[in-house]
């Protein structure tokens, strides 16, 4: 699990949020749909430069939250958008959502220890 | 207690905003957040944040141009903004920089790293707002500053306005702030028609330097009105400067005290630049030197007013310089110096450009403007050509006395250091009636005076200052007799009366000497032009009466008014 979900960070993060911790666990799952969402969009408007600025917050919050994978995937997907080949994109965001789903799993098995 | 740090915080991503608020409010600041740039600058406009966090990549208005208006909002004072990114690319990182980012903060975020640089950018902020303080704080000083000195020099132009810097017969240039660097420039008629100059230049700049000019001035324009001497001036003024200023406070100086009826100027200088006496018909160049020490460094007791005296003609000029003309630095910090002062002089052709010609070789030689030059030139003109200035009183001279004798007599201890023509003048011109004529009187007081005492009392031969190296040694002469003197006197006697409308004056004069014969003189004075022969002949133009007791050691001068004695010296006449 801990090659998904960082549990160090996780850790740090209930330190740092106390009582707000599951509300920042809510947060950053309702975000990162909207953000798969705004990546899949950017990607059938073909739209480059949207792709590349999705991918780069997205990259952001992930790091943050210790989803190291995830970061991953989306510093790739920002790189193909940067260089404007949109092609191996399709691919990427599937192993993205994928990645999201098991994430959501281990966040939500946290979620219940609240 | 200051309030604490309110820290503004731009983030889109909902989870990342709500991580970082709570990192930076459990620091203890106050936290506001923006979702992107432009409620960003909304928030920063109404709740003036001390610091902003910015993201860089954000809907609706990116974090640069946040950054820019926010910057641009926030005026001098520093608002940091630290971008967080996890952009690794220099270029994106130099955008930051470019749009005024103040410093990084990487994603993810450390604790620990975010609260350092927390610190470190309101250190930062608070000199800032330090330095601006101080600033403004400097400015308000230096405004106070020269709104002082602009009160004091209106002050100190009112009491220089008596003078007569703008006489035809002189010529100066001066940086309108010269006083605040200390140099002073002092010129006035004196009662007998002559004139007065001072070159002026204080130890020092700003207000201590023009501190001495105030005190100086006065002295000079009261004791000159009054008809004291050079000597007598100077004396005063080393001793006034002695008493008030500091010690390390003098004045380096140049007095002249010119004539024009007896065409010679007495010359003292203290510590300034050698001036310079320059012929008009020969080009010849007589330096002024210095002999003494700047005023108010010596005890009165100890000053030496001696002078030197150069008889001058028409067209003779004088010039006078601080220095600030020597020490005029081009771009290569060199000095203008002497040598090329005098190279001016030496390629001078027509003696009327010599002052434009030194003002020009000034002003190409320092290339840009620096304004701490002082440089006057008088030259001997003929009296005609110069502006009647009359005395000013400050009574209204309606008690005047109009009755009256009193007679004085003047021994030898009195004679050798006491200038008693001051006191005579001020006793006559307290009958309103002779004040229109007071320069005349003074001019025949003083004729009178120097000649019961130089030839009378003395016995020193006119002859003698045939010409000009004749005249230096009558003046040596006559400083070894009156150093020397143990017995004689003079005598005045002051006589007047009221006549039918007006009234009138008699001065006798009479001295210890063995006397003269009174017909040889007049016969030889009356054809001669020599520089021996135009006191007496003065006297005999002035008054209205003249005769000399046969035994030629006394004479009676005659003063009536109405006044039928040149008219155009009467301010009423010209009405």
């Amino acid at each position: 699990m801990s090659e998904h979900l960082d549990l160090g960070v996780q850790a740090l993060l209930q330190e740092v949020m106390e009582d707000e911790y599951p509300v920042l666990l809510d947060t950053f799952l309702s975000d990162s749909e909207a953000r798969l969402n705004a990546l899949g969009l950017a990607h059938d408007a073909q739209d480059a430069e949207a792709l590349r600025r999705a991918a780069h917050s997205f990259k952001g919050s992930c790091g943050n939250m210790g989803a190291p994978l995830l970061a991953e995937l989306c510093s790739q997907l920002e790189e193909l958008g940067r260089a404007g080949d949109l092609t191996p994109v399709p691919a990427l965001l599937a192993q993205a959502e994928q990645e999201f789903a098991l994430i959501r799993t281990l966040i939500e098995s946290e979620r219940q220890r609240y | 207690m200051q309030p604490p740090l309110c820290i503004l915080i731009a983030e889109d991503s909902p989870a990342d905003r709500m991580l970082l608020a709570t990192i930076v409010g459990r620091q203890g600041y106050r936290v506001l957040t923006a979702g992107n740039g432009l409620e960003a600058i909304m928030i920063f406009a109404r709740e003036r944040p001390h610091m902003v966090l910015m993201d860089a990549l954000m809907p609706v208005m990116d974090g640069f141009e946040a950054a820019r208006r926010i910057k641009q909002m926030a005026g001098e004072e520093l608002v940091p903004i630290i971008f967080l990114t996890s952009l690794t690319e220099s270029e994106a990182l130099a955008q930051c920089l470019d749009a005024g980012g103040d410093d990084f903060l990487a994603k993810p975020y450390n604790r620990v790293i975010l609260d350092a640089k927390i610190k470190a950018m309101d250190r930062l902020r608070r000199l800032q707002a330090t330095v601006l303080e101080q600033r403004d704080l400097i400015a308000r000083h230096n405004e106070h500053l020269l709104n002082e000195q602009r009160v004091a020099k209106a002050v100190f132009d009112k009491v220089a306005h008596s003078g007569c810097l703008d006489a035809p017969n002189i010529r100066y240039l001066q940086s309108p702030y010269a006083l605040f660097n200390g140099d002073l420039m002092l010129a006035a008629f004196k009662p007998s028609g002559g004139m007065h100059v001072l070159l002026g230049d204080f130890t020092g700049h700003g207000l201590p330097a023009a501190i001495g000019a105030m005190p100086l001035a006065e002295v000079f324009y009261s004791m000159t009105a009054k008809g004291y001497s050079l000597a007598e001036i100077l004396r005063e003024m080393n001793a006034k400067l002695k008493r008030i200023l500091p010690v390390g406070v003098f004045c380096c100086a140049v007095m002249l005290n010119l004539s024009f009826q007896r065409r010679v100027v007495e010359v003292w200088n203290g510590g300034l630049p050698d001036g310079y006496l320059r012929r008009g018909g020969s080009g010849e160049r007589i330096p002024l030197r210095s002999r003494h020490l700047p005023l108010g460094i010596l005890d009165p007791s100890c000053f030496d007013d001696r002078y030197e005296i150069y008889p001058m003609e028409a067209g003779d000029r004088l010039l006078l310089l601080s220095d600030g003309v020597l020490e005029t630095c081009n771009l290569g910090s060199e000095c203008f110096g002497e040598e090329r002062l005098l190279g001016v002089f030496a390629a001078n052709q027509q003696p009327d450009l010599l002052f434009d010609e030194i003002q020009q070789a000034l002003s190409a030689f320092r290339g840009e403007a620096q304004d701490d030059v002082s440089l006057i030139e008088v030259s001997l003109i003929e009296e005609g050509q110069l502006p009647h200035s009359p005395l000013i009183f400050s009574d209204s001279g309606q008690n005047a006395p109009l009755d009256w004798s009193i007679g004085f007599e003047f021994r030898a201890e009195t004679l050798k250091r006491f200038n008693p023509l001051p006191y005579l003048l001020q006793l006559l011109l307290e009958v309103q009636e002779l004040r229109a004529q007071g320069s005349v009187l003074y001019t025949v007081l003083a004729e009178l005076y120097s000649n019961a005492l130089e030839h009378g009392v003395m016995g020193l031969d006119s002859s003698l200052k045939r010409d000009a190296q004749g005249f230096a040694e009558y003046y040596r002469e006559r400083r070894t007799r009156l150093a020397n003197l143990y017995e004689g006197y003079v005598r005045f006697h002051l006589d007047l009366r009221p006549e039918g409308e007006g009234g009138r004056l008699s001065i006798r004069v009479e001295d210890s000497g063995p006397g003269f014969d009174v017909q040889r003189m007049l016969e030889r004075h009356s054809s001669s032009e020599h520089l021996s022969g135009r006191g007496l002949k003065l006297v005999r133009q002035l008054a209205d009466r003249c005769s000399w007791a046969p035994d030629g050691r006394s004479v009676c001068v005659e003063f009536s008014w109405p006044a039928r004695h040149n008219p155009a010296q009467c301010p009423l006449a010209q009405e």
